[in-house]
C-alpha cells in the first residue's frame, strides 16, 4: 500500500560487462562521511544566513527523496543558528521531467507536501546531488505552479558539475568532479535515508 | 486407368481388423490386392515406409457454404480442403442460401461437386422447408435426388410434434435425421460454455443443459418412432450419457463428435478469439474427458469435422456478433491424432471413427481397404510436425482456432477412384 | 507486471495495484493546487473511445487527461448493432493511423477493448466492456476504501445486487481479493453469475447473511428493464429485499462504508437518504476517479511502445 518512505528508486543500471581501464563495476567509495555531511549543512546554513541577511521570509523545500533530510538538518541548523523557524516543504520534480518519453517504465512518483504558499518568499530549493541541472530546471517549473516567489535559491549537498543547462547552484556542500560512467548517491542505514547519512561514488563499469 | 502400389505402409483397415505391414496394390480404381509383399513390375509404386495407409476419411458434417455463400467456401474450395485433410467423402450440410430444401438444390450441389470437387459430395437436405422447423421437407424425392440424410443443423427443430413427425416420416425413407440438439429458449443470448469461463470473460454463457435437454427428447422420440437418430458435435458429459443409455435401451441412435470438441476447453476463448466462438460451444474440461471416453467406448461412433467457414470479416466484430463455427477439414486428422498420443484409441480405432464409422451411419459405403472396394485411400505420416496456416489452406476461410499453432500428424498422399487428388508435397491434383 | 495495456484488474498483481493507489495518492495533491496541471503528457494525444455513451466516465478521462496536459480527443461512433458498415476493428486501426498515446476504448460487449489492443500499437485502457471489466472504476473504490479504512487487508467487503451484468462487480472482485479483503456478493441467484466461487468469492441470497460483519457494502446498479419479470419480478420486490437503506445497514458493522458506481436509482439500490449522507461516500468515489484516472494514463499512456511491451 502507498508507503510513504519508499526507498529513492535507485539508479537502475544493472552492472555491466567490464572494460579493461574501467573502475571495476560496483566498486564504491565514501566520499562524505555523516561527520562531513553535518559540517557542510553548518556551513551552508551560515551561507543562507548571511546572503539573505535581514530576510525572514525564506522557504525551504526539499526535493525528494535525498534533499528531504538535507533540508530538515538545514532547517535545524538555521533555527540554532539564528533562532529562524523556517517552512520546510517536499516537492516532487517527476512530473515536470523531461525524460519521461524516452522511458518504458514510469518512475514512481514521491509525495510532494507544501505546507506554506510560495508567494512573496524567497524558496531554497535543497537537493543531494546536482550535476545536469535537468532536475532544478523540473523544480523551478513544478515551483511556479505554486506561487510566485520573490528569489529562488539552489543548495547541492554535492556537485558532480555535468551541467546541460545553464544553472547554478548557490550552496555547493562539496564540488566532487566524476565520470559519467559513475554514480553518486546519498544514502543512509539500510538503503534508507535515516543517519548516519553518507555520500558514496559506485562505478557502473560498462556503459554509460 | 494405370496400376499404383503403396508399398510397405501399416495398413489399417478397420473393416477387415486388420493392422499390419503390407502392401496395397490399386488397379482400375479400385482395391486389387492388400497383402504383406506385393511383387508388382509396371505399377507406379509409392513408398509408405513408416506411414499409415487407411481407407479415406468421411465426413459427415461440413458446411460448403454453396450455393450462396461462396465467399465464405465452394464445393470446388470446400472439396480441395476435404481431400487436403485426407477426407475422400464429405456430407454437406442444409443451411446454404436457399436451403437444401428441394430436389433441384440437391442436384445443383451434386452436378458442381462432379465437376469440381475432388472428393465426393453427400448432400444432407434440410428436414424441414427453410430450415423453419414447421414444415417436413419431400423427403422421398430428395432422396431420389441424391440426398443421403436429413438435418437442419444451425437450427434445432424446437416444435417437438414436428421432430416426431420428421422421425416418423424418416423411417419411411430410411435415412438418419441428424440434429443440432440446443434448446434455444436455454441459450438465450449464450456464445461460450456457461461457467466460470463465462463469468470470467463476462459473456453470456449456453449452459450444458440445453444440449441436453434436446438430446433427451430426441431419444425419446427416436425410441417411440423407431426412426434413426444421429445426434451432431456432441459436447457435453450428460449427452454422452444420455446417449449411452438409449443404446442400452436399444434405441436406434449414432452420434459424433468433432476434432474441437474432444480437444479444446472453453478456456480456448479467453482471449476473445472469435475462431473458438463455435456451437455448441467449447465446453469444460471434464466434458472434454467424457466425450473423449465416449468416442472411445463406441458410444459415440464418429468423429465429424463441422468444418464452418466464415470470412474474416465476419469474425472480426464483437465476440457476441461473430458467426458460431470453425474450419476443421485441413486440421482434423493431427488435432484427433491426440488421442492416439494419449493412448484413448488405438491408431486402427482412429481410423474406423474416422472412416467405417461414418461411412455406415450414411449406409454408404466406403471405408474399407476391402478388394474390390474403391480405391479411397490416405496416407499419413503421423509423425511429422507442421505449421498451421490458414491462409495457405485450400479452404476460402481462415476461422481456425489452431492458426499458428505446430501441429503433429500429416496427410501425406489422398486417393480417390484410385487416383492420386492430394500430394503433401503437390498440393491438389485435379484432373 | 504492468504491461503495456490495462485491460482488466484480473491481469494486475498485488504490487501493480499499490504502484496505481499510491501514485493516484500522488495526483490527488496535483487536484489541490492553484494550478491543478502538470506538464507531464505535453504533446501527448489520449482518445476516449466510447462505443457506448457514458459521460460521467469519459469526463473524468477527460479532465485526468488534461491534467496532465494531454491533448484529449473524444469520439463516440455511433454504434449500434444495426449499424455494422465498420467494423470496431476498422475503427481502431483508422484511430491507430492517427497515432495517439493511448486510447480509452468503452464498448458494451465483453472483449472489445482486448481486440482493439490486440490491433493496435497505442496502449488501450479499458473503459468498462460489457460484463467484464471496469478496472478504473475498481481501482477507484480501492482507493476510497483504502483511505476511509487505512487499509484493505482483512476487510469484508459485500457486493449487493446484478453482479450477473456487472463489470464493476467483476473487476472489485479482483482487486479486493488481490489486496487481502474478504469478498462477498448478494443477489437473487437470477443475478449471480454462474460459478462465481471460482473467483473466490462467497454468493448469499440472503442480504441479511450477507452484511454480517461487513466494513463495505457497495451497491450495484441495475438496470431498468432487468427488473421486469426476465431476472426480478419486479422493481418493489427488488428494493424490498436487496434496496439498502439504513434498517438494512444495520445487519453490516457499525462503521460500514456504503458505495455506488453511479448512478444510482433512488428508491431501488439505495434509499434516498443513503444516497446523499455518510456512511455512503459516493462523492468520494467520484473525486478519487479524477486522480485515479491521472495515475493510469501516467502509467499507461505515451511510454515508448517497444519499451512498454517488454514490461
Amino acid at each position: 500500500m502507498p508507503n510513504p518512505h519508499t526507498p529513492p528508486s535507485s539508479p537502475t543500471e544493472r552492472p555491466t560487462a567490464q572494460r579493461p581501464g574501467a573502475p571495476r563495476s560496483g566498486d564504491e567509495r565514501v566520499v562524505l562521511d555523516d561527520t562531513a555531511i553535518r559540517r557542510a549543512l553548518v556551513r551552508i546554513a551560515h551561507e543562507v544566513l548571511e546572503r539573505n541577511e535581514g530576510q525572514d521570509r525564506l522557504y525551504l523545500v526539499a526535493i525528494p527523496n535525498g534533499g528531504v533530510p538535507l533540508a530538515r538538518q538545514l532547517a535545524e541548523n538555521l533555527r540554532s543558528i539564528s533562532g529562524l523557524e523556517l517552512p520546510v516543504g517536499i516537492l516532487d520534480t517527476t512530473l515536470y521531467r523531461d525524460d519521461l518519453t524516452l522511458r518504458g517504465e514510469r518512475p514512481p512518483l514521491r509525495r510532494t507536501e507544501m505546507p506554506s504558499a510560495v508567494d512573496g518568499r524567497i524558496v531554497i530549493l535543497v537537493d543531494d546531488v546536482a550535476n545536469t541541472g535537468r532536475t532544478i530546471r523540473a523544480a523551478m517549473d513544478a515551483l511556479m505552479d505554486f506561487g510566485r516567489p520573490s528569489g529562488v535559491q539552489v543548495v547541492a549537498l554535492v556537485d558532480r558539475g555535468h551541467r546541460e543547462l545553464p544553472i547554478r547552484i548557490d550552496y555547493v556542500g562539496k564540488n566532487i568532479p566524476t565520470h559519467a560512467r559513475e554514480l553518486v548517491i546519498l544514502r543512509g542505514r539500510n538503503g534508507s535515508l535515516e543517519p548516519p547519512l553518507e555520500v558514496v561514488v559506485v562505478s557502473k563499469g560498462g556503459d554509460a | 486407368m494405370g496400376r499404383i502400389l503403396i508399398r510397405r505402409g501399416r495398413v489399417l483397415d478397420a473393416s477387415s481388423n486388420r493392422d499390419e505391414k503390407a502392401d496395397v496394390l490399386i488397379e482400375d480404381g479400385r482395391i486389387a490386392a492388400v497383402e504383406p509383399s506385393l511383387d508388382t513390375s509396371g505399377a507406379e509404386a509409392i513408398d509408405a515406409g513408416g506411414l499409415w495407409v487407411a481407407p479415406g476419411f468421411v465426413d459427415l458434417h461440413a458446411h460448403l457454404r454453396e450455393p450462396g455463400q461462396e465467399y465464405k467456401e465452394d464445393i470446388a474450395s470446400g472439396g480441395r480442403a476435404a481431400v487436403a485433410g485426407g477426407f475422400t467423402t464429405l456430407a454437406c450440410m442444409a443451411n446454404t442460401h436457399p436451403a437444401n430444401d428441394d430436389p433441384a438444390v440437391t442436384d445443383y450441389i451434386l452436378d458442381r461437386a462432379r465437376q469440381d470437387s475432388p472428393a465426393r459430395v453427400l448432400p444432407i437436405a434440410a428436414a424441414t422447408k427453410g430450415l423453419e422447423g414447421a414444415v417436413m421437407t419431400e423427403m422421398s424425392a430428395i432422396l431420389r435426388a441424391g440426398a443421403v440424410a436429413f438435418s437442419d443443423d444451425g437450427k434445432t427443430i424446437m416444435d417437438s410434434g414436428v421432430m416426431r413427425r420428421v422421425l416418423e416420416y424418416s423411417c419411411m425413407v430410411d435415412a438418419p435425421v441428424i440434429v443440432h440438439a440446443e434448446d434455444c429458449t436455454l441459450v438465450g443470448h449464450g456464445v461460450v460454455n456457461e461457467g466460470p469461463v463465462s463469468t470470467r470473460l463476462g459473456l453470456p454463457g449456453n449452459p450444458a443443459v440445453a444440449e441436453a435437454v434436446h438430446v433427451a427428447r430426441d431419444l425419446l422420440l427416436a425410441q417411440l418412432t423407431g426412426a434413426h437418430l444421429h445426434v451432431a458435435h456432441v459436447s457435453t458429459a450428460i449427452a454422452v450419457e444420455l446417449i449411452r443409455r438409449a443404446r442400452e435401451q436399444g434405441i436406434h441412435v449414432t452420434a459424433e463428435v468433432t476434432p474441437h470438441h474432444l480437444t479444446l476447453t472453453d478456456e480456448a476463448t479467453l482471449g476473445y478469439d472469435t475462431n473458438a466462438k463455435v456451437a455448441p460451444p467449447l465446453r469444460s474440461a471434464a466434458d472434454v474427458r467424457a466425450c473423449r471416453k465416449g468416442l472411445a467406448e463406441g458410444v459415440i461412433d464418429a468423429i465429424a469435422t463441422d468444418h464452418a467457414p466464415h470470412a474474416v470479416h465476419e469474425k472480426d466484430v464483437e465476440f457476441t456478433a461473430a458467426p458460431s463455427g470453425l474450419i476443421g477439414l485441413e486440421t482434423a486428422f493431427a488435432v484427433v491424432l491426440d488421442l492416439v498420443r494419449a493412448g484413448e484409441l488405438q491408431p486402427l480405432e482412429l481410423m474406423q471413427r474416422m472412416s467405417a464409422n461414418p461411412a455406415r451411419i450414411l449406409r454408404r459405403a466406403g471405408g474399407s481397404l476391402a478388394v474390390g472396394a474403391p480405391a479411397d485411400v490416405v496416407v499419413l505420416d503421423p509423425q511429422k510436425e507442421w505449421l498451421y496456416d490458414p491462409a495457405k489452406g485450400f479452404s476460402k476461410s481462415r476461422n481456425s482456432p489452431w492458426a499458428g499453432r505446430t501441429l503433429v500428424g500429416q496427410v501425406k498422399l489422398t486417393l480417390v477412384d484410385g487416383r492420386v487428388v492430394y500430394d503433401v508435397a503437390r498440393g491438389v491434383l485435379l484432373p | 507486471m504492468i504491461g503495456r495495456d490495462l485491460l482488466g484488474i484480473e491481469d494486475l498483481d498485488r504490487a501493480d495495484l499499490e504502484r496505481i493507489l499510491e501514485t493516484a495518492e500522488r495526483m490527488q495533491e496535483v487536484g489541490t493546487r492553484e494550478v491543478k496541471k502538470v506538464p507531464t503528457l505535453r504533446g501527448r494525444t489520449i482518445v476516449n473511445l466510447f462505443f457506448e455513451p457514458s459521460t460521467r466516465t469519459r469526463t473524468s478521462f477527460e479532465i485526468a487527461g488534461k491534467r496532465l496536459s494531454a491533448d484529449v480527443v473524444n469520439f463516440s461512433p455511433t454504434s449500434s448493432s444495426l449499424t455494422k458498415d465498420e467494423s470496431i476493428l476498422d475503427t481502431a486501426r483508422t484511430l491507430d493511423a492517427m497515432a495517439p498515446d493511448a486510447v480509452v476504448v468503452r464498448h458494451k460487449v465483453a472483449g472489445v477493448p482486448k481486440r482493439i489492443a490486440d490491433a493496435l500499437a497505442a496502449p488501450v485502457i479499458n473503459a468498462g466492456d460489457g460484463a467484464h471489466e471496469h478496472p478504473t472504476q475498481a481501482l477507484l473504490d480501492l482507493l476510497t476504501v483504502y483511505q476511509e479504512k487505512g487499509r484493505i487487508d482483512g476487510l469484508s467487503v459485500t457486493i449487493v445486487g446484478d453482479v450477473l451484468h456487472s463489470r464493476v462487480a467483476r473487476s472489485n472482485i479482483y482487486g479486493f481479493l488481490k489486496l487481502g479483503a474478504e469478498v462477498r456478493v448478494a443477489a437473487p441467484p437470477t443475478l449471480i453469475p454462474p460459478a462465481i466461487e471460482t473467483l473466490g468469492v462467497k454468493a448469499f441470497t440472503s442480504l441479511r447473511e450477507a452484511l454480517d460483519g461487513a466494513d463495505v457494502v457497495m451497491a450495484l446498479r441495475i438496470q431498468r428493464e432487468r427488473l421486469d419479470g426476465a431476472y426480478v419480478p419486479s422493481i418493489r420486490e427488488y428494493s424490498a429485499t436487496f434496496g439498502l437503506d439504513r434498517t438494512k445497514l444495520r445487519f453490516a458493522k457499525d462503521d460500514a462504508i456504503v458505495m455506488h458506481p453511479g448512478p444510482v436509482n433512488r428508491g431501488v439500490e439505495l434509499s434516498h437518504d443513503l444516497a446523499d449522507h455518510r456512511p455512503s461516500v459516493i462523492l468520494d468515489q467520484v473525486r478519487n476517479g479524477v486522480a485515479l484516472r491521472m495515475a493510469v494514463l501516467y502509467l499507461f499512456a505515451g511510454r515508448p511502445v517497444a519499451a512498454a511491451q517488454e514490461g
